[in-house]
């Protein structure tokens, strides 16, 4: 365990050097993650037109901490994976004495780290935008939402790593990202919070680990009543379930895997 | 150290009809084939030892590399390196190895190659006093101390080569497996890279198996070469006795003070070149001496030479697969 720290602490160090090389890139990722501005406006007008269990003000609220929850979960992991295995670069990979997966773990934390002052300015423009709808969460409040934001980035990653484990077969996995991407947007409260969504939907899409990772934490971050312990519990159980289908594909794809190109 | 018993790769490719009709029979009746990329292949190499490894381009050289490392799983046979099954890739195994591939990197392109050191030095638990003592001898057996802080991508191929090495080393490997460390490499840096791996390999007793297409890279520095043609191994051996045995005559080249007609030339050898006053003669290796001493007394030659045959056209006929012949 400190033996994997200590990689990962160098791992994450030279991630963070080069995400900070890569600025222009990475803004231009993080503002490509600003479609919860533009609902917020859309949303909002409709909270104030029309009969809504929302008030403008909580639906600004809501879309803030979906752009937050958005920006700190966001995985990439699927394309890194897929030009890995297609170019043969997974073999140095491999002949290191310690798992890939570390390698695109500190990659995606070092990026979350650089793009902390983007979220910052991105919130910030949301309130100069809204003012009304400013709030401060309580310590508590945002320590859950904290916890329970990277449990879900956690899910969010083994979801994608696993299906990404697909590239030692069919090469172009992330046309199954594509699929699970359209669940994502429809069942994750990205488009609209659960509770708009006829409740048999809402009751279906709960037993998926889609609405834990937007829905649920922005839900907590806004202070709204949410069943954290059945959220935490839900996670844990499709983290498990995800981490023993991904150890069986890494093991079955590993066997199949040609180093074509290395 | 290293231990192939009938050692086999096998992979099954498509194969798919050129055009928009071929493409579109391969998705509703996919076809394949079997390539046998590496075929019932055995050899050892002891510790120590520094083997070259040659063969055509698609002879079976890297996949058999890749089977060594653990990279791939071999269809058949069985493998040990060290001691252990390669495949199974376990920690101390990987310790123990290094690969490189001439056209691959695993330097991190837009840092300086200290950054990818530091993540190693971690990776294989040195510490930190340890990781800078060995980063600094190997800087300066490669003559790269002053190219570590440089982002890779403004390296020239020789200078990132050399770091690669550095890079691949730090953990100070017992077998290393080396695939065209050379490729593409100007002479001086080649030099220099054949320079490092010979005294590398004095200096830590390392296992060493490389694949070049230079012959310089072989000649330099392997006494045993085992050849590998469409999968099968060829030959294991000595470099010299190959020579010996597939070229037993030697050419000696005349620059003389007048013409002589081929006939009179013919009779201390085979002709195989004239031109004026110069020509190449082909002579038996146990006849040579007597020829020499014979064309100096009758000729009276302003020049002569005895040369070598390149090791390049004795190999040539062995990579197409003609086999050894005779003795």
């Amino acid at each position: 365990m400190i033996y994997a720290l200590r990689v990962f602490a160098a791992q994450l160090h030279t991630a963070l050097v080069l995400t900070t090389t890569y600025r222009a890139e990475m803004i231009l990722w993080a503002l490509s993650g600003t479609l919860p501005i533009i609902l917020m406006g859309v949303w909002g007008e409709a909270a104030r037109t029309g009969a809504m269990p929302y008030t403008p003000v909580e639906m600004v609220r809501y879309f803030v901490a979906v752009l937050v929850v958005r920006q700190l979960t966001f995985v990439w992991v699927i394309w890194e994976f897929e030009e890995e295995v297609v170019t043969g670069r997974l073999s140095s990979l491999l002949l290191r004495p310690i798992d890939p997966v570390w390698n695109y773990v500190a990659n995606h934390l070092a990026e979350r780290l650089a793009r902390l002052p983007m979220i910052a300015l991105l919130v910030g423009l949301c309130f100069w935008l809204h003012p009304e709808a400013i709030f401060v969460p309580s310590p508590a409040v945002a320590a859950t939402a904290l916890g329970v934001t990277a449990l879900s980035f956690i899910v969010r990653f083994l979801l994608q790593y696993t299906l990404a484990m697909a590239c030692f077969v069919v090469e172009r996995a992330s046309s199954l990202e594509s699929l699970s991407f359209i669940a994502f947007v429809f069942l994750s409260g990205m488009l609209a919070p659960l509770d708009l969504y006829p409740a048999w939907v809402a009751n279906l899409a709960a037993w998926t680990p889609f609405p834990y990772f937007v829905y649920v934490p922005a839900q907590i971050l806004v202070g709204a009543d949410v069943d954290v312990p059945r959220a935490v519990g839900l996670l844990f159980v499709w983290g498990a379930l995800l981490l023993i289908a991904q150890r069986w594909a890494w093991r079955r794809g590993v066997s199949r895997y040609s180093a074509m190109g290395a | 150290m290293l231990q192939a018993e009938s050692l086999g790769k096998t992979y099954r490719v498509a194969e798919k009809e050129s055009g928009m009709a071929g493409t579109l029979r391969h998705v509703f009746r996919r076809k394949t084939r079997d390539v046998h990329a590496v075929r019932d292949v055995t050899f050892h190499v002891a510790e120590g030892e520094f083997v070259g490894f040659i063969g055509a381009n698609g002879a079976g050289k890297t996949t058999t590399l890749k089977m060594l490392s653990g990279l791939i799983r071999p269809s058949h046979g069985r493998v040990r390196v060290a001691n252990f099954d390669p495949f199974r890739r376990q920690r101390a195994f990987l310790r123990q190895i290094t690969l490189i591939m001439g056209q691959k990197q695993q330097l991190i392109w837009d840092l300086p190659a200290i950054d990818t050191l530091r993540i190693n030095a971690a990776v294989y638990e040195l510490e930190r006093g340890e990781a800078e003592r060995r980063v600094a001898e190997l800087a300066e057996m490669l003559d790269v101390a002053r190219l570590l802080t440089t982002p890779v991508r403004k390296l020239s191929l020789g200078e990132r080569m050399k770091c690669e090495l550095l890079a691949a080393l730090l953990h100070h490997p017992r077998v290393l497996f080396l695939d065209e460390p050379t490729l593409g490499l100007d002479i001086n840096a080649q030099e220099a890279i054949r320079g490092f791996l010979e005294l590398y390999n004095q200096r830590y007793g390392a296992t060493v198996l490389l694949t070049s297409h230079y012959m310089a890279d072989i000649t330099a520095l392997c006494s045993r070469v085992l050849i590998i043609h469409e999968g099968s191994l060829l030959y294991d051996g000595s470099l010299t006795e190959i020579v010996e045995r597939l070229m037993p005559s030697r050419e000696i080249e005349l620059h003389l003070a007048e013409p002589v007609p081929r006939e009179v030339l013919a009779e201390f050898g085979e002709v195989s070149q004239l031109e004026g006053t110069s020509a190449s003669l082909v002579v038996e290796r146990s006849q040579v001496q007597r020829s020499v001493v014979a064309i100096f007394d009758r000729l009276r030659p302003i020049d002569l030479f005895v040369k070598e045959p390149a090791i390049e056209r004795v190999i040539a006929p062995l990579l197409k697969g003609q086999g050894l012949g005779t003795p």
